[in-house]
């Protein structure tokens, strides 16, 4: 099938078999792979994506159910240049990361709670990532950093801060 | 000074491309011309091998080859290794990466798909017919042990060893002999799934101009990979080059060597094209190793107070199907602590290890002592039910005294540091201990269905793996030490090599803190290189905590060894004596005469240019040391659960916890609580949620992240957390680990909490994980409950 699709801000389209994962596509022929595969029952996350602007699992969308349609990915979080979105920067001052491996889809998930909900409790940050699985940090981290984010305007705006050193 | 040296907390360096997406996990490489792998498992638990058929897979499009274990037979010059074989008599059965004759688990691979996509080799294993003839499985360990059906018919058995740790077993049964209070016990420890975030994946790239073959795999062990590789595959180690690009967490699971790795290095070779393989979660759930699954039997004897005199422990052990790397010693790093923070007299240890039909088990997190942990602070807790004190005073009553270190134990390990009652006091103010107990009271006294649960455990670990002698005389078959190197560049910044190979522990902002203290550079000046053989040829990995204990100590004296250097050529240049050199904001001047100075970089390129160097030097500026320690560290901690237990619905919800843990001097303290915080989270989780369920035929039942319940943010608070600091005097640092210490202490903590929480209905045992229909089931069937004919 022909379908054609904004990613990241960008045209992207072609000939996909019908049965391909969003996910699949995105990683696989687009060549974006930030977004990462985690399992293989919509459990635990780790690819999630922006659809419209709102979170999905990208391994539970067909690649042509996204024709016409806009996505983000990690990638196209942060605009062009070596910024990182508030939620990015939020994650590395409250160390909200070790491996790093859930970390694109939870700040994925976490922008768009903080879009539906500017300022959450506590409670609803973890009700809210309840779909993300982490192994690594306990989530202690990920709640404060989703907080942080949320204490330092919105998150959801995207603005740009000062790069991290590495 | 900017923030960056010792005890800072350093916000990670690593994060900025695994916060993007740059980072480059296995399955993320882009390797032209490279064939899918998939494997054809076993759908039976025990199953003789008969035809495979394989014609239909291979008129599927996209499909290039179907190979079968005998197919694949001379592609082994050895069986798949075990390093570790803990007794002469050990019974290890010969394990092909690909079985030839039977399949002796569900998943075990019996035929390999090559295709030209992920999807075509998926849709070709499905297309594989394979002739399997059933056999009976052996699933329950004591089943097992019975020898009524055998796992593999060659050994005659199904016991693998039994391992004896005896020091005076005249004295342990004076010991029960004399004692005024005794408790035995029997607890299960369920099977675990590992389930580090990213599934496991291999890619084998052959050289294009030559022999030589590139391994990257989603691994904890580049150097220990690449030399079974060598050995199971017959080939020279110096044409095999393994990196393993960022790792999605491991927790022991990544700390293998696989058959899928050995499969993808075969197939390269054979096809002289690259091969890569991606796990599924539901793969994952069969074909890595699993942790735990035990059944261990605990014996307390005490005098008339309650101290601990005299400590028994047999245990059952489930090897799996297979011993894959470290299996049978698994248990023996608990071995030497069940009888933990206490002054114990007298001690028995002994341990059966046991083949079942069921996927192999080796390390995960913590590895033998949350199992001891378990096993002693669960047994603590009926003691002091036993003799009819408070869990915390039991526990002062039989700490080791502080004046006792560095403690010889009856087990014959030399603790090196210790202060363990500070940590009980400062965990017990954390959650306000006498508050909780005087709120419990109420509502039992007022008759209300929530109940009150308070857990403590105060755990002792082993880590900093390992001083090579001791493994010697645990029959591992290798050391325990590690390398680095730290270069000062003649541009003046600093190069670390390391052989550590972190996969979320942060190492490279830790080892550039160390540097950057030692050095007065700043710690972004630093690059700390690992995780690839070529670039850091030395190397024993990371597990068992020990990264920073041996690593990053490594670490710490190569740079000693480059300021040492740096001195002479500075002192030389300078004129002057070594002694009146002292480093100040990176430059080394001359006592009492700061304008003469050169700064480090100059230093560097000095002797990168070796145009002036004293008499006999070797030019450059760097330092290479391989450490191996004197001893194993042991870090501390005391850790608090509070749980409210729904008598109506039996369900568990943890409220508070805190934890107080001492791993000595930290580097990173932002670091420490992030290992603290995910620990608990693992070690609640074995407590409350997690099992791998297996059926009567052997089938794992939940493979999957839907059945398989690892914990979502939405199960687990907060956590309060505090450390003393007791720094190791066998280590130039002071430091000693803290990567398993909150798994091996929560699970304990956690449901000592469900049974205190119980205590009204007499319970007194719960087995894991609590799920709300264990606890139900287990206060409806409670004596208080059936007294009051509930």
């Amino acid at each position: 099938m022909n379908i054609t699709l904004s990613v990241n801000g960008e045209q992207q389209g072609g000939d996909v078999e019908p049965r391909v994962l969003l996910v699949h596509y995105l990683r696989d022929t687009l060549g974006l792979t930030g977004t990462n595969v985690g399992c293989d029952t919509s459990s635990c996350g780790a690819c999630t994506v922006l659809l419209d602007g709102e979170s999905v699992k990208a391994c539970t969308v067909l690649a042509v159910q996204a024709d016409g349609h806009e996505v983000t990915t990690i990638e196209g979080l942060a605009p062009a240049g070596d910024g990182l979105h508030p939620m990015q920067q939020a994650f590395h001052e409250e160390h909200g990361l070790q491996c790093g491996y859930c970390t694109p889809g939870m700040i994925m998930a976490a922008v768009s709670l903080l879009e539906e909900n500017p300022s959450p409790t506590e409670e609803e940050v973890r009700l809210g990532l309840e779909g993300n699985l982490c192994r690594c940090t306990g989530y202690h981290n990920i709640v404060k950093s989703v907080l942080a984010a949320a204490d330092a305007g919105n998150g959801a705006a995207a603005t740009t801060t000062e790069a991290v050193s590495s | 000074m900017s923030l960056g040296t010792i005890g800072d907390r350093l916000p990670r360096k690593e994060d900025a491309r695994l916060l993007t997406g740059e980072a480059r996990y296995v399955d993320d490489l882009q390797i032209p011309g490279a064939l899918w792998v998939a494997f054809v498992r076993s759908p039976y638990a025990h199953a003789r091998i008969g035809s495979i058929d394989a014609s239909a897979a291979q008129a599927m499009p996209g499909v290039r080859h179907v190979f079968t274990g005998a197919d694949l037979r001379d592609a082994w010059a050895n069986p798949m290794p075990c390093a570790w074989p803990v007794t002469e008599d050990m019974k290890a059965p010969d394990h092909w990466p690909v079985a030839v004759d039977t399949a002796n688990y569900a998943g075990d691979a019996v035929a390999v798909v090559v295709a030209d996509s992920r999807y075509a080799a998926a849709d070709a294993v499905d297309a594989v017919a394979v002739d399997y003839e059933p056999l009976d499985p052996v699933v329950d360990l004591e089943d097992a042990l019975s020898d009524r059906v055998l796992v593999h018919e060659g050994l005659g058995t199904n016991r693998s060893y039994t391992w004896t740790l005896a020091p005076e077993p005249d004295a342990v049964d004076r010991a029960f002999a004399e004692a005024a209070h005794t408790v035995q016990e029997r607890y299960l420890q369920q099977r675990l799934i590992p389930a580090a975030m990213e599934p496991r994946g291999v890619a084998a790239v052959p050289g294009a101009y030559g022999g030589d073959l590139t391994i990257y795999s989603s691994t904890q062990i580049p150097h220990i990979l690449k030399i079974m590789t060598a050995v199971t595959c017959g080939l020279p180690e110096q044409k095999l080059r393994v990196i393993a690009p960022a790792v999605g967490g491991g927790f022991g699971s990544k700390l293998n060597v696989y058959a899928e790795e050995l499969v993808a290095v075969a197939l390269a070779r054979r096809l002289g094209v690259p091969v890569r393989w991606t796990e599924t979660r539901s793969e994952a759930g069969v074909a890595t190793i699993h942790g735990r699954s035990l059944i261990q039997d605990i014996e307390l004897a005490a005098d008339g107070d309650g101290r601990i005199t005299g400590v028994r422990v047999k245990l059952l052990a489930d090897m799996g199907a297979y011993l894959q790397l470290v299996t049978p010693g698994i248990p023996l790093l608990g071995a030497f602590l069940y009888h933990g923070v206490y002054d114990v007299p007298a001690y028995h240890f002994e341990c059966t290890g046991v083949f079942t039909n069921r996927t192999s088990t080796d390390a995960y997190r913590g590895a033998g002592r949350p199992e001891a942990t378990y096993a002693l602070e669960r047994t603590v807790d009926a003691l002091a039910r036993e003799v009819g004190v408070d869990p915390a005073e039991i526990r002062r009553r039989n700490y080791i005294p502080t004046d006792r270190f560095p403690y010889t134990s009856i087990a014959g390990l030399t603790y090196d540091s210790g202060n363990y009652q500070p940590t009980l006091e400062r965990a017990l103010e954390l959650v306000g201990y006498d508050a909780l107990r005087a709120e419990q009271q109420r509502r039992r006294d007022a008759g209300e269905t929530r109940h009150l649960g308070v857990g403590i455990t105060t755990y002792v670990e082993m880590c900093g793996l390992a001083p090579s002698r001791v493994l010697a005389s645990l029959n591992y078959s290798a050391g325990g030490w590690e390398a680095a190197t730290v270069s000062m560049l003649p541009t003046g910044s600093v190069q670390v090599v390391s052989g550590t190979t972190p996969h979320g522990q942060g190492h490279e902002t830790t080892w550039s803190q160390i540097v950057a203290d030692k050095l007065g550079v700043d710690p972004g000046q630093v690059e700390v290189l690992h995780s690839d053989t070529a670039v850091s040829p030395l190397g024993m990995d990371t597990y068992g905590s020990r990264s920073l204990a041996v690593g990053g100590v490594a670490v710490s004296m190569a740079a000693d060894d480059v300021l040492a250097k740096a001195r002479r050529i500075a002192a030389h240049q300078l004129e002057c004596a070594e002694e009146d050199l002292e480093l100040v904001d990176g430059e080394l001047r001359v006592r009492g005469t700061p304008t003469r100075a050169m700064t480090l970089q100059a230093v560097a390129f000095e002797a990168f240019t070796a145009h002036d160097l004293p008499d006999g030097m070797e030019p450059n500026l760097f330092g290479q040391v391989t450490y191996d320690p004197p001893n194993f560290t042991f870090p501390f901690g005391t850790h608090v659960a509070v749980v409210e237990v729904d008598e109506e619905t039996g369900m568990v919800e943890l409220i508070d916890y805190a934890a107080v843990d001492d791993c000595g001097n930290q580097v990173n303290p932002m670091i420490v609580e992030g290992q603290v915080h995910g620990g608990i989270v693992q070690g609640a989780a074995q407590a409350l949620w997690e099992e791998a369920v297996y059926d009567e035929a052997g089938n794992l039942r939940n493979p999957t992240l839907i059945d398989y319940c690892v914990p979502s943010a939405a199960e687990v608070p907060y956590f309060r957390l505090d450390s003393t600091v007791t720094p190791s005097p066998t280590n130039p640092l002071g430091v000693k680990g803290i990567g398993e210490a909150g798994t091996i202490a929560a699970t304990p903590t956690v449901i000592n909490a469900v049974v205190d929480a119980l205590q009204p209905f007499g319970v007194t045992d719960i087995d894991m994980p609590a799920t709300p229909e264990r606890v139900w089931r287990a206060i409806q069937d409670a004596p208080q409950a059936q007294e009051a004919g509930r």
